[in-house]
């Protein structure tokens, strides 16, 4: 009996091996690294950016690669934990001899690999939210999504616009739903938005009705903002409704994908605003919009090499570095991860799926506000707010 | 007052997810001594392998009826290929073995089922009751009755049959029970069948309110385990009351201190229970007869 289950073991630690190593074909002289959080609890993030970033690499291989050098894929997966997510950066840079890296599916893992890149000096462009990772700015870090601050601030100016000042606000205990808290309580001060209620939640409660009561309760109280991510949300969503609350609800970009809406019931998320990306609506884009065929070729790409997994921001995040690297890789004078740092940096109107980036000395960010647009939720589908 | 009993609601729901997982762990624990921390993984599997059933376009009660039966399985498997061969072991070596079990499930069940979360439609739709100005969804009446329901028949099969008396015997003393002509090996069997069972059926009840993910187990382990031992581990009516006091211990918290304090609080009047009452509220004391 125990050889069997030792034997099962083999083959499973064999197949995680398998996957974690899986490559594209040894024929190329750029090396491009990616670590990104591919199974383990973010893996809702890291799986749709790990299909991103493979299947931009051998699109851009079927086109002919830069400057006719083929690209190499190395691509490991850290599984959520920041130190094999450093441990594996340090593979690439020292061991595979990557000459850019991205990834970083969580802020945790982002911080562990940017710490690589800085003290290797190897260019790293990282898909996670927090601010932290590009402020102060850091010679080699870069970032595709936008900051939680910036959705606060997209999300206050739509209150203002809607005369609605006195707020109540519920945030997850998670990391996510902590960082967007704080910054919504620093926005708040600078913007005229009263916060009169502060409440917190497990991101795996099964039930906040209290917390919404005590919210509900507040005098003046004009409208609610939910800082969270995953699930939680979606249950807000819907004990505010079992509620009967009827002030405006507005909900982070963290949840902005269909799976929110599937969650929480199309019926009690009716009305729901959230600030999202170009990607969620491209049909509903302007055709003078600028996004609106980037982000409906990324969409049928991805649709179509994922086997018809629905499109997510987080890989939108994954296709606007590829996108930024694989262009500054074609700009540089030479492949000298210095030579490409300096030319992602002077990255300027690359139309991405997230907003249009415009890198400088001083900001490794390059997104403005306009990069989210106001989405309503409406008969189980979307709005744009204009 | 209305608010109160809001208060109340939710925290008899909450209470009732939390019994329900807890009164899992009392079949294993009973024949084995073993606090299976695989609970939560049984409990996962329930949600998630009943989520792929009404993907997969079946009725809700026969998506629910293979997923109980398939989670059943899966925990004869582990008590197989995992807990029997080590019998001789400690029982410390045994409840690692549970913890690997669980960690190898979360990994299994995000290959071959997926990464999502998921919910499934309530049994009774989504329009709240409401009562002196509370409201109660109709699936909370679901779990809690669920839970009631486990507690009644766990109770009846530990006191009043032949078989939950031979698991009883079985942990009391393993030798002593052979001697008198139970089949150990069967209890065990049966024990991880029935417990595997159990939590499948919590995860198919609890579905509907708490959405489910490959990773859902983790927490809803540890928060049942910590009703279980403030009950009294062992005990179906400590599970129940263990599960229902931490749940309403959240909900008063969040609703009259502060929801920052929420878990703070609850694991405190814990530790002071545990204190007291080092086994629980409803836990045995062990008697040694020479």
């Amino acid at each position: 009996m125990k050889s069997i289950v030792t034997g099962a073991l083999a083959l499973a630690l064999m197949a995680t091996a398998a996957t974690t190593t899986a490559t594209t074909p040894a024929l190329a002289d750029i090396k491009i690294g990616a670590v990104v959080s591919e199974t383990g609890p973010a893996s809702s993030l890291g799986d749709p950016e790990a299909k991103t970033i493979r299947m931009m690499v051998e699109e851009l291989n079927a086109k002919g690669g830069i400057k006719g050098e083929k690209a190499k894929l190395v691509l490991y997966d850290d599984g959520g934990d920041p130190s094999k997510a450093k441990t594996f950066a340090t593979r690439l840079v020292e061991d595979d001899g990557v000459v850019a890296m991205v990834g970083g599916t969580t802020t945790g893992t982002s911080l562990a690999i940017l710490a690589v890149a800085e003290e290797s000096k190897v260019p790293f462009i990282s898909l996670a939210g927090a601010i932290e990772i590009i402020d102060p700015v850091k010679p080699f870090t870069f970032k595709t999504p936008h900051t939680d601050r910036m959705a606060c601030q997209k999300i206050f100016d739509d209150m203002k616009s809607r005369g609605l000042t006195k707020i109540g606000l519920i945030s997850g205990t998670d990391g996510f739903g902590a960082s967007m808290r704080t910054q919504c309580i620093a926005v708040a001060k600078t913007s005229g938005i009263e916060i009169v209620a502060d409440e917190t939640y497990g991101p795996k409660d099964a039930d906040m009705t209290p917390q919404l009561t005590n919210i509900r309760n507040k005098s003046g109280i004009q409208a609610v903002l939910n800082t969270g991510f995953g699930q939680g949300p979606a249950t807000i969503t819907r004990n505010y409704a079992q509620l009967g609350i009827t002030l405006p609800l507005y909900q982070s970009h963290g949840v902005a994908s269909n799976a929110f809406i599937e969650l929480s019931g199309a019926k009690n998320a009716e009305g729901v605003r959230l600030p999202g990306t170009a990607l969620l609506v491209g049909e509903l884009l302007d055709p003078k919009d600028p996004q609106k065929n980037v982000v409906l070729a990324y969409k049928a790409s991805f649709e179509k090499a994922a086997g018809g997994a629905p499109v997510s921001t987080f890989g939108g995040y994954a296709h606007d570095a590829m996108r930024i690297l694989t262009e500054a890789l074609a700009k540089a004078p030479s492949a000298k991860p210095a030579a490409i740092r300096d030319a992602i940096e002077g990255t300027t109107g690359l139309v991405g799926t997230t907003g249009t980036y415009n890198y400088a000395k001083t900001d490794h960010l390059g997104l403005d506000l306009s990069a989210f647009r106001m989405l309503e939720i409406s008969n189980g589908g979307w709005k744009l707010v204009k | 007052m209305s608010d109160l009993l809001q208060f109340l609601v939710s925290g008899v729901t909450v209470g009732a997810v939390y019994a329900l997982v807890a009164l899992g762990f009392t079949i294993i624990y009973n024949a084995s001594d073993v606090v299976n921390f695989a609970q939560g993984e049984f409990v996962m599997l329930g949600g998630m392998i009943s989520v792929a059933g009404v993907a997969a376009g079946l009725p809700l009660p026969l998506a629910a009826l293979i997923a109980i039966a398939l989670t059943a399985a899966i925990g004869v498997a582990l008590n197989t290929f995992a807990i029997e061969p080590a019998r001789g072991a400690p029982v410390v070596s045994l409840i690692i073995i549970t913890i690997g079990a669980s960690i190898f499930i979360r990994g299994v069940t995000q290959i071959v089922l997926d990464k999502g979360t998921h919910r499934l439609p309530s049994f009774s739709g989504d329009d709240p009751i409401h009562v002196l100005g509370a409201t109660v969804l109709p699936q909370s009446l679901w779990v809690v009755a669920g839970a009631v329901a486990i507690f009644v028949a766990l109770w009846l099969f530990f006191t009043r049959t032949l078989t939950g008396r031979a698991v009883l015997a079985t942990s009391n003393n393993r030798l002593a029970a052979q001697l008198v002509g139970i089949n150990t090996r069967f209890v065990m069997t049966l024990s991880f069948a029935l417990s595997a069972a159990i939590g499948a059926l919590a995860g198919v009840l609890i579905t509907p309110i708490l959405p489910t993910s490959f990773e859902i187990g983790i927490s809803l382990a540890l928060k049942g385990f910590a009703a279980a031992m403030l009950g009294g581990m062992g005990n179906p009516k400590g599970a129940l009351a263990g599960g229902l006091l931490l749940g309403l211990m959240e909900a008063l918290t969040a609703g009259y201190i502060s929801s920052h304090y929420k878990d703070a609080v609850a694991f405190f009047v814990i530790l002071a229970v545990l204190f007291a009452f080092p086994r629980g509220l409803y836990g045995s004391n062990p008697v040694e007869r020479v």
